[in-house]
C-alpha cells in the first residue's frame, strides 16, 4: 500500500490530511478523539491575545445550502476565534502535542497589528511544543472589524509585517492562512512570503449571506430578527479554493512554494485533486463537522488506493504535478477539435441535452418523433454543456477530430498543429508565427 | 421429454429450458455502477450507526457505502472483508431485512432503507472479478490448526488463522468444500458457481490445505487431530435432520429437504432434476421456503407450506414468506402432519388443524387431506455424532463467547455451537472471532 506519510515544511505527519483551525479543533478533546479517528494533523482554533476572550453570539450561528436529499454542499458561519483563556488552549496543547508526537499541531493565531501583541503571544505559543503557527488573515466576520482577520489579509503591506515580526519572535515554521476575499489572490501570497512566510493556507471562508427568511425579511441565520454576513465554506467553495491555489501555484514569483490547500475537501479525491495543483497538504473543516472525524478513513483509503493505482510510492510524487498543464485561456489549442457523441445504448431518452442545447446553446441537437436524440456535428461547437447535464455517466462524450478530418460545423479541415489566439488572424494584436 | 406442470408423479422437464433458466436467475441482480452511485448517495453516514450493530460481523456499513460514493468500491470491499471474509455471499443471502437493513435510518422514517446487501455485493464482486485478494499472511507462527468442516464458520477461521500465520489444514467430510453455502442456500440467491468461486478466491491467502472426504468419527477423529496439530476448531454445522412423526413417513416421495436443495445445487442441468406436481413442505423456516419456492420454479403446478402454528410465529421472515406468496407457493398455517397415503409411494398427506392451549401445541381432531407426491420435510436440522466428552448444551455444542468448548484446544462455531442464529453471516462471525482467541492462546 502506498505511503502517505507526508512532511510538509519538515513537519512529518502520517497523512497530508488535517483538520482546519475551527471547531473541530477548538479544544483537547476534540482534538485527541480527531487523532485517534487517524487525522495527520491539526491546526488549533485561532487564538487570541490574552485578556477576557471574545463572546460569541447565543443563537443560530450556521446556515447551509443543500443539494438533493438534504446533502450539505455550502454552510455559512459567523462564529468568531476561541472564546476560551488562552492559558487554557496553551495547556491543552502541550498536553497533546506531548502525547501525539507524531501528528502535526499548529497552533492559529490573530492578534491585533501591533508588534507588541505578536511579541507577548510567541514566544508562550513556541513553548507548547507545536510544530509550527498558522496566521489568521483570514476571518471574514466579528474581527475584521475590529483590525484583525480579514482586515489584515486583504492589505498586503500588514500581510508582510507581521510575518515579519513573527519570522523574528518565533523559530519554527509560519504558515500565513489567506482570505479570499479579495480580487487578486497571488498579492496576498507574494507579501506573505516577503515577509519570509514558510507557507501559505488557503481558503478563509468567503463572505456571503446563504439565505433570506422569507417571513422575517431577514438573512439567515437570524439572530433576534436581523442577521450579517458570514465565511461561507463546504464543497461549494472548492472551486474556487482550487484556482486560487492554482494561480499561487503557477505564479512565477510564488511557484514552488509551499501551500496548505484548505476549501471544500469533502473526499479523498478533492484533497488529491488539491495536491495536484500544487498543495503539500490538505485541511479539512465543513466535511468533518458535517459527517464526523470518521470520515479521514474514507480519504485515507482512497488516496491510497489512487495512489497504488497510479503507482505513486509516496505524496510527493505527484504534488504539484498538474501546475504545468494550467495555462491562460489564449494558450489553448484552437485546432483541438471535438464533438459531442451521444451513446444510444446508455441514453434513457429524458431529453435534458436537447433542451439545454436547443434552449441556451446551438441548436446542435435532433429530436425524433420516438426521441432519438442526436448531435448535429454541423452545428455543435463541443460546449460540454449536454455532458454536463446528462444524468447518466459517459452517455455523452467527447469525441476529437483527427487532423485531415472536416470540422462539418466550419467546413475547414483540422489541422494538426497547435495554434492559439495570440496567433488567430482575428485577433488584432496578433503576431504572425514566423 | 414432453412433461408439463400437470403431469402426475415426480418427473423431470416440468419446464422448457429457457423457462426454468430465467427461474433460477439472480433474486437481486447486480447493480450497474451508476445504480450503484445513486443507492450510496442515499446513506446518511450515521455516527455509530444502527445498520452496523445489527451486523453479526460489525461490518463498517457507513464507511463502505461511502466508499463506494466517491469511487472506490475494491476500498469498500477490502472494509467489508477485514470484518466478512464471506461478504460476498452474506451479500447474496443475508436476510438483511431483518438485520442492517432493518434498522436503517431510513427504513425507520420512510420504509425504505438504504440497499446495503446489494451495495456489499457490488463492492465484493468489483473486488472478486478483478481477481484481487486484499490480505496478506504475517510471518509464520510455526503453529498448525485443524479445521473440521469447510461450511461459512470453517472457512472464516481457516483464513483468519492463515492470515495471522498459522497453517491450517481443513478436514471436510463432503467431496467439497462449502458447507451450506454449496449445498444449502437457495439456487437463485448464488448462481453461476459463486460458492465455489469465493471458496477458490478465499484460499488465495495461501497456508490453508483443504482435505476433502475427511469426516470426523470416520478417517478422523478428534485425538488424533489433537496429536497432529496445536489447536481444533469444530465447525461441521448440522447434519442429522428431525423425523416427522406421522404415519407413512417411510413412504415413497417423502424426502428432506435440505436432500433436495443438496441435490439442486448440485445439478447442472436443471431440466433432469424430477419434482412433483404436488409438492407439500412441512416446515415455517427459511429451508422451507428454499424448498417450496424451488419447487415452484422448477414447475410444480401446487405447492404448498403447511406449518404448525400461526403466522406471526413463522420462523421465515415477511420477506420470505412474500417471496413464496409471489412465487404461487400456498402458506398454510396451524396445521400438522399426520400421516401420508399412499400405496407404497405418497398419494396424499393428512394434516390436522391445532391450536395454541397455552401449555402447548394440540390438534384439534378435524383433518383436511391434500394431494401429495412428493412431501419435503423441513422442520429442522439437528447436530450429527460429536466427539466423546465434549460438553453439549441443548442440542448444540457448548462453547463460550469466544468459541472455547468444554475440551481444552478445542473450539467451535457456527450451526453445532450454541448461541447466535443458525445463519451464514453469524457463523463467519464465530469462526473469526475463534479464530483471534485461537490466535492468542497459541502465540499469547
Ligand atoms: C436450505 C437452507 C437455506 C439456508 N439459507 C440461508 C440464507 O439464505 N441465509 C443465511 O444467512 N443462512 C441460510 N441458511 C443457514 C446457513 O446456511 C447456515 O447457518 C450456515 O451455513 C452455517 O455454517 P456452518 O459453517 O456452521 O455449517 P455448514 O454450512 O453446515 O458447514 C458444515 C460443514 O461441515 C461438514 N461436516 C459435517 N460433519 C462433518 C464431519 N463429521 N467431519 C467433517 N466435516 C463435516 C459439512 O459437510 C459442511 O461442509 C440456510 C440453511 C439451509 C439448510
Ligand atoms: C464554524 C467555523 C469556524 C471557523 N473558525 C476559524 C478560525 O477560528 N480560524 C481560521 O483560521 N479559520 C476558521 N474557519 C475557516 C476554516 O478553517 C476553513 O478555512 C474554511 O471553513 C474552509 O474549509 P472547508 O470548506 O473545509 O470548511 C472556520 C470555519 C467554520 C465553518
Ligand atoms: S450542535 Fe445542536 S445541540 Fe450541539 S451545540 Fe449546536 S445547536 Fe446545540
Amino acid at each position: 500500500m502506498a505511503d502517505l506519510t507526508t512532511e510538509f515544511l519538515g513537519i512529518k505527519s502520517p497523512n497530508p490530511f488535517w483538520l482546519a483551525s475551527a471547531p473541530p479543533t477548538d479544544k483537547e478533546y476534540n482534538v485527541r478523539r480527531a487523532f485517534e479517528a487517524g487525522w495527520g494533523g491539526v491546526v488549533w482554533k485561532t487564538l487570541g491575545s490574552e485578556g477576557p476572550p471574545v463572546v460569541n453570539v447565543n443563537g443560530p450561528r450556521y446556515g447551509a445550502i443543500y443539494g438533493a436529499d438534504r446533502r450539505l454542499l455550502g454552510l455559512n458561519n459567523i462564529e468568531l476565534i476561541t472564546d476560551r483563556p488562552l492559558q487554557t488552549n496553551l495547556d491543552e496543547i502541550t498536553r497533546v502535542k506531548k502525547d501525539y508526537p507524531d501528528r502535526a499541531i499548529i497552533v492559529s493565531i490573530m492578534v491585533p497589528c501591533e508588534e507588541e501583541a505578536w511579541k507577548d503571544i510567541l514566544p508562550r505559543v513556541e513553548a507548547t511544543g507545536a510544530d509550527g503557527i498558522e496566521l489568521n488573515f483570514g476571518c471574514p466576520h466579528g474581527m475584521a472589524e475590529r483590525g484583525m482577520g480579514s482586515a489584515v489579509g486583504q492589505v498586503p503591506e500588514y500581510i508582510t509585517m507581521v510575518t515579519e515580526w513573527c519570522k523574528k519572535y518565533y523559530s519554527k515554521p509560519v504558515i500565513v492562512k489567506l482570505t479570499p476575499n479579495i480580487t487578486d489572490i497571488r498579492k496576498p501570497a507574494q507579501a506573505a512570503f516577503k515577509g519570509n512566510a514558510d507557507a501559505v493556507s488557503l481558503i478563509n471562508t468567503i463572505n456571503s449571506i446563504t439565505s433570506v427568511d422569507l417571513d422575517l425579511l431577514a438573512p439567515q441565520p437570524t439572530i433576534d430578527g436581523k442577521g450579517t454576513h458570514g465565511g461561507y465554506c463546504g464543497p461549494a467553495v472548492k472551486p474556487i479554493a482550487l484556482n486560487m491555489v492554482a494561480e499561487i501555484a503557477r505564479d512565477p514569483e510564488t511557484h514552488g512554494k509551499p501551500i496548505s490547500a484548505i476549501g471544500g475537501i469533502t473526499t479523498w479525491r478533492d484533497a488529491a485533486e488539491f495536491m495536484v495543483m500544487g498543495a503539500g497538504n490538505v485541511q479539512v473543516c465543513t466535511a468533518a463537522m458535517t459527517y464526523g472525524f470518521k470520515i479521514v478513513q474514507e480519504m485515507i483509503s482512497g488516496l491510497s488506493q489512487w495512489m497504488d493505482e497510479k503507482g505513486y510510492a509516496s505524496t510527493s510524487e505527484f504534488i504539484g504535478q498538474g501546475v504545468p498543464n494550467v495555462t491562460d485561456w489564449q494558450y489553448l489549442n484552437l485546432n483541438y477539435i471535438t464533438k459531442a457523441r451521444i451513446d444510444q445504448d446508455a441514453c434513457i431518452k429524458c431529453g435534458r441535452c436537447y433542451a439545454a442545447c436547443e434552449d441556451t446553446s446551438h441548436q446542435a441537437i435532433s429530436m425524433s418523433a420516438d426521441r432519438v436524440f442526436e448531435v448535429q456535428d454541423d452545428e455543435c461547437v463541443a460546449c460540454n454543456l449536454c455532458v454536463d447535464v446528462c444524468p447518466v455517466e459517459n452517455c455523452i462524450t467527447m469525441i476529437e477530430l483527427q487532423p485531415g478530418e472536416i470540422d462539418k460545423r466550419t467546413q475547414k479541415v483540422v489541422e494538426p498543429e497547435y495554434a492559439n489566439w495570440t496567433t488567430h488572424p482575428n485577433n488584432p494584436a496578433a503576431q504572425a508565427a514566423e | 421429454m414432453g412433461n408439463s406442470q400437470t403431469t402426475p408423479g415426480i418427473v423431470a422437464g416440468r419446464l422448457p429450458a429457457d423457462r426454468i433458466q430465467e427461474n433460477f436467475d439472480d433474486l437481486h441482480p447486480a447493480y450497474a455502477p451508476h445504480e450503484a452511485a445513486v443507492a450510496a448517495d442515499r446513506c446518511y453516514f450515521c455516527h455509530d450507526a444502527p445498520c452496523m450493530t445489527a451486523c453479526p460481523t460489525s461490518i463498517d456499513i457507513p464507511l463502505f457505502i461511502r466508499q463506494i460514493a466517491t469511487g472506490t468500491p475494491e476500498a469498500a470491499a477490502k472494509t467489508i472483508l477485514d470484518q466478512n471474509i464471506l461478504g460476498g455471499m452474506c451479500a447474496r443471502v443475508c436476510p438483511t431485512e431483518t438485520l442492517c437493513e432493518e434498522v436503517c435510518v431510513r427504513e425507520v422514517a420512510e420504509g425504505k432503507p438504504v440497499e446495503i446487501g446489494r451495495l456489499q455485493r457490488y463492492a465484493t464482486d468489483t473486488l472478486m472479478d478483478a481477481g484481487k485478494h486484499p490480505f496478506t499472511r504475517a510471518a509464520p507462527t510455526g503453529k498448525s490448526v485443524a479445521v473440521v468442516g469447510a461450511g461459512p464458520a470453517g472457512l472464516s477461521c481457516a483464513h483468519r488463522l492463515a492470515m495471522l500465520g498459522h497453517d491450517v489444514v481443513i478436514y471436510e467430510a463432503r467431496p467439497k468444500a462449502g458447507g451450506l453455502n454449496e449445498f444449502g442456500i437457495a439456487a437463485y440467491k448464488a448462481p453461476n458457481g459463486f460458492a465455489t468461486a469465493e471458496v477458490d478466491w478465499l484460499m488465495q491467502i495461501g497456508g490453508i490445505t483443504l482435505k476433502e472426504g475427511q469426516a470426523l468419527g470416520d478417517q478422523i477423529t478428534l485425538p488424533g487431530l489433537k496429536d497432529s496439530h496445536d489447536a481444533v476448531f469444530l465447525s461441521i454445522g448440522l447434519s442429522g435432520v428431525n423425523a416427522l412423526r406421522a404415519e407413512g413417513e417411510d413412504r415413497e416421495g417423502v424426502e428432506d429437504a435440505v436432500s433436495f436443495i443438496a441435490e439442486l445445487r448440485q445439478t447442472s442441468d436443471l431440466t433432469t432434476l424430477p419434482v412433483g406436481r404436488n409438492v407439500v413442505v412441512i416446515g415455517g423456516g427459511m429451508t422451507a421456503v428454499d424448498a417450496a419456492v424451488q419447487s415452484k420454479l422448477l414447475g410444480a403446478e401446487n405447492v404448498t407450506i403447511a406449518y404448525r402454528r400461526g403466522q406471526e410465529a413463522m420462523p421465515a421472515s415477511k420477506y420470505e414468506q412474500d417471496l413464496a406468496a409471489q412465487n404461487g407457493v400456498r402458506l398454510m398455517f396451524n396445521v400438522q402432519p399426520v400421516a401420508v397415503h399412499g400405496n407404497g409411494r405418497a398419494v396424499e398427506i393428512e394434516l390436522e388443524y391445532t391450536t395454541d392451549t397455552g401449555s402447548g401445541l394440540t390438534g384439534t381432531g378435524e383433518t383436511v387431506r391434500l394431494a401429495a407426491d412428493q412431501v419435503f420435510k423441513a422442520i429442522g436440522q439437528t447436530l450429527g455424532d460429536t466427539p466423546e466428552g465434549i460438553t453439549l448444551e441443548g442440542r448444540k455444542i457448548a462453547v463460550n463467547d469466544t468459541g472455547r468448548t468444554s475440551l481444552d484446544g478445542v473450539w467451535a462455531g457456527g450451526d453445532c455451537a450454541s448461541g447466535g442464529d443458525d445463519l451464514t453471516v453469524t457463523a463467519v462471525a464465530e469462526g473469526r472471532d475463534a479464530a483471534m482467541d485461537i490466535h492468542a492462546t497459541l502465540v499469547g
